[in-house]
This record gives C-alpha cells, structure tokens and sequence, in this order.
C-alpha cells in the first residue's frame, strides 16, 4: 500500500503533508505551539499517534483513527509509585521516545519507550500502559546506564521482529541494545562488537549508546544502528556488531538511519560532525547510502544546501517507504527524494525544529 | 472554602476550567479534589510521583508553597490559591 502521508513531529507541533497527484503539499498542523517529541502510526489500523512534551505540564499521548481529523488523548504512561531513577531520583516519564505496535498477532498491543529508561507495553491500544518490570530491574540500570544529551536514559529505539512478535529489540542512549526472546519477561544485554570510546573501557558490556536502531524488515537478523560512536551492523539478530562506518569519509557520527524493507544491505544515513559541535560537515548536507552491507558509502548531495549550512538530523528525523525517503532537521528543513536518496527536493524551510518524521499510509 | 484559581493556559485544555471552591487542608488534597472536578488534569499539575511539576507553580495566599514533592503546604478555610505556570517556554 502507497504510503502517502508525511507526519512531521516538531518543537512546535505536527505538521502532517500529503502526496496527491500535485505532488507532496503541507496538509495540516495540530498541536500548535507543542512539541511534539514522536509520531507513530500503527500500520495494523492506521492509528495515528502524537507524543507531546510540553514545557509546562508534562508528556501526553494522543492519537487519531481518523488521519488526523480528530485526536484523544489517553494518559501517559506512568513510573509506579516510589520508583527511582539513581538512588534518590524519583522516577517520572520525562520524554516519550520510541512507540511501535507489538506484531500483527497481538491487535492492540503496544509497545512505547520512554526517558528515564522505562519500557511500557499497552494491551488495550493505549488506554493503559504496564510498566516492564524486567527490564527495569537490569542489574546494570542503576550503574551502567546514564543519560546521553538528556539528563537520564531512554530507549529510543523497539523492534518486534516480524516473524515472531515474541522476540523484540530496544535500544537504550546510554545503555546498549537489549534482547528479549520471551515477550519482554527477561532480558539479554545485545552489544559485543560495539565501541564506546567515551567509557575507561571502550569494550564494556553496558553503556553504549546507540542513537537509533533498526531492522530489515524482510530479514531481521540484520540491524543497524547509528551509534554515537560510528555507525555498526550486524548479520546475525545482534549477537555480534561490527564496525561498517566509513573511515575516510563522512559517513561516522550521526543520529538517524534507516534500512531498506526488502534490502538487508541497503541502508541510509545522514553525518553530522562528531560529537561536541554537531553540526553539518563542512557546512554542507550529505546523505550516505550504502547498497552492500556497509562495505561502501555513496554521498548524494543533489538539491541540499552545500554552504552556510548547520543542519543535522535527530534520530527520528528520517524514514523511507519504498523508493521515498524523507528528513527534517533541526533548523527546520524538511526534504524529500523519490530516487532512494539520490536527489532532493526541499519541501519546507521553515518548520520548527524537526524531531521525527513518519511515511503513513491512506 | 478554599479558592482555586487557574492560569489561562490550562483553558486550552480544559476549556470549561472556571474558579472553583473546594474543601481541602493542604496542596495535596486540593489537586485530588481539582482532579475530580477535571478528570485527568492532575497529570497537568503534578508528575507520577505526585510532586509539583518543574515548571508550574502554585501560590497560596500569595506565597509561593515551599513543599513542591510531598504538597504538604496547609491550607485553610478561606485561602485562595492560584495554580500558575512558570515563566518558562521560547
């Protein structure tokens, strides 16, 4: 089915645009003057769903059965009474962070990560949320994990295999990748072969920090995963990573990526400069595509901005379907290729900052 | 009965939000009863510990309550409260 629905999460509210035979045109803002941290659709039933931050009153959700045209909104999920972050810090949701559904054999189960590092999962399409005792209770949480740009962890990343609803991914900044094979009951640290130069121990089996996380979907075993330090694949359901950035060229410090649905080895990214600054190298835009497994990066610099450039991409800032792909930047640039990434075109530069953007279909 | 002022900004939510006057001895059980007044708009005001959110502040009888984690600020019968937003945001 054509995904012909953008939704652009920004600091400054959801702004939806939608493909029609004139090509791709703003459609719709909802939330004005709101940031919204994530936006979501489940594809199961074409939900939509908007994560909100507000600066004053705290993290909402709400979502919409109807593209938009009307939105509810259900409580956020919450951190159990007495629940602490550190010793002393008291557990709240501060950032919601990563939302996807639980598979398409558990109708209206979801799964929605949250800062400080909190996994919740909803089995009545959000009304409620349960909190994950199992990966709260990581022995390593309370030692080995820590915030990266944020003041706290979060898991910014959750994949559900397709194959098995079962067997799930989550991604934690700063934490690492952690495997559940049981529904989310127990728990396996996932990061051998990662890299944390920002740790005494580079090789430490908690604390990494991967940006974002991502999975073929017609082949889950091969993830990917921008991490703040280079960009890692791996071939076999992440038991082991390995190193794919590009040494001699931009493609190494980032935050968003994503992999082709039907190309394990087709994967994008978009580099910024590492890791202090975070701006656009060389105050230019590049997208780095890779058709081989990472062996090799193609830069693809037609129709973004080649000087006087600052923009970076947040990780949700990017997605594709098909031969679309899309991203926003945090100086509220918003550009689109149909050519796999090879051209753009630039359909807004005036957004607020962008903080995620999500194909959706019709 | 003590008297419950709201900041404008909440109206965006909460679009009948109106004065209210309730029976409440401290900050704590003045969000309870605000809460069953508006449904869900005690996740507005206070976190899932039940302490005051960073940027909201409440004032009684003109003074900014001091106990922002457990809300024990007492009240009495003729107080007025006014539940106010920080001057926060850009």
């Amino acid at each position: 089915m054509q995904k012909n629905y953008l939704l652009i999460g920004t600091r400054k509210g959801l702004v939806v645009y939608k493909n029609t035979t004139n090509g791709w045109s703003f459609q719709s803002l909802h939330f004005k003057g709101i940031p919204v941290s994530l936006s979501y659709v489940d594809d199961r039933t074409t939900t939509w769903w908007a994560c909100l931050d507000h600066g004053h009153w705290g993290v909402k959700l709400h979502r919409s059965t109807d593209l938009g045209q009307n939105w509810e909104e259900i409580a956020a999920p919450k951190y159990p009474e007495g629940e602490e972050i550190k010793e002393g810090i008291p557990a709240s949701t501060k950032y919601l962070w990563a939302m996807t559904h639980a598979g398409n054999d558990k109708p209206g189960q979801l799964w929605l990560g949250t800062i400080p590092g909190g996994l919740f999962f909803s089995n009545d399409n959000g009304d409620s949320f349960d909190h994950n005792r199992s990966l709260w209770d990581q022995p390593s949480r309370k030692e080995h994990w820590f915030g990266g740009g944020f003041d706290h962890p979060g898991i910014d990343s959750i994949i559900v295999d397709p194959r098995d609803s079962d067997h799930i991914f989550v991604g934690i900044s700063c934490g690492g990748v952690f495997e559940s094979t049981d529904a989310g009951k127990s728990w396996q640290v996932r990061n051998k072969g990662l890299i944390a130069s920002f740790l005494p121990d580079p090789h430490a089996e908690f604390g990494h920090d991967p940006h974002m996380l991502v999975a073929c979907r017609s082949n889950p075993d091969y993830l990917w995963q921008q991490n703040h330090c280079g960009i890692f694949k791996s071939e076999d359901g992440a038991k082991t990573w390995h190193d794919v950035s590009q040494k001699d060229g931009p493609a190494n410090f980032g935050f968003a990526i994503s992999v082709n649905d039907e190309n394990p080895e087709q994967a994008w990214v978009i580099p910024a400069v590492s890791d202090e600054i975070r701006v656009a190298i060389n105050e230019s835009l590049v997208v780095c595509r890779t058709d081989d497994g990472g062996k090799s990066w193609n830069e693809f610099r037609t129709g973004l901005p080649q000087q006087n450039c600052f923009d970076i991409v947040y990780r949700h800032g990017l997605d594709t379907a098909e031969n679309y792909v899309a991203f926003g930047t945090t100086t509220g640039n918003l550009f689109l290729s149909d050519d796999f990434g090879e051209s753009w075109n630039c359909l807004n530069n005036f957004l607020p900052m962008v903080h995620s953007v999500t194909f959706a279909h019709s | 009965m003590v008297t419950v002022n709201f900041t404008q900004a909440l109206k965006r939510f909460y679009p009948q939000l109106q004065t209210l006057k309730i029976s409440a001895r401290n900050v704590s059980e003045l969000i309870v009863e605000v809460e069953k007044k508006y449904p869900g708009i005690g996740d507005y005001l206070v976190d899932d510990q039940k302490s005051l959110r960073k940027h909201v502040n409440i004032f009684v009888d003109g003074v900014l309550i001091k106990d922002r984690t457990q809300l024990t600020d007492t009240l009495t019968s003729d107080s007025e409260v006014y539940i106010m937003q920080a001057l926060s945001g850009g």
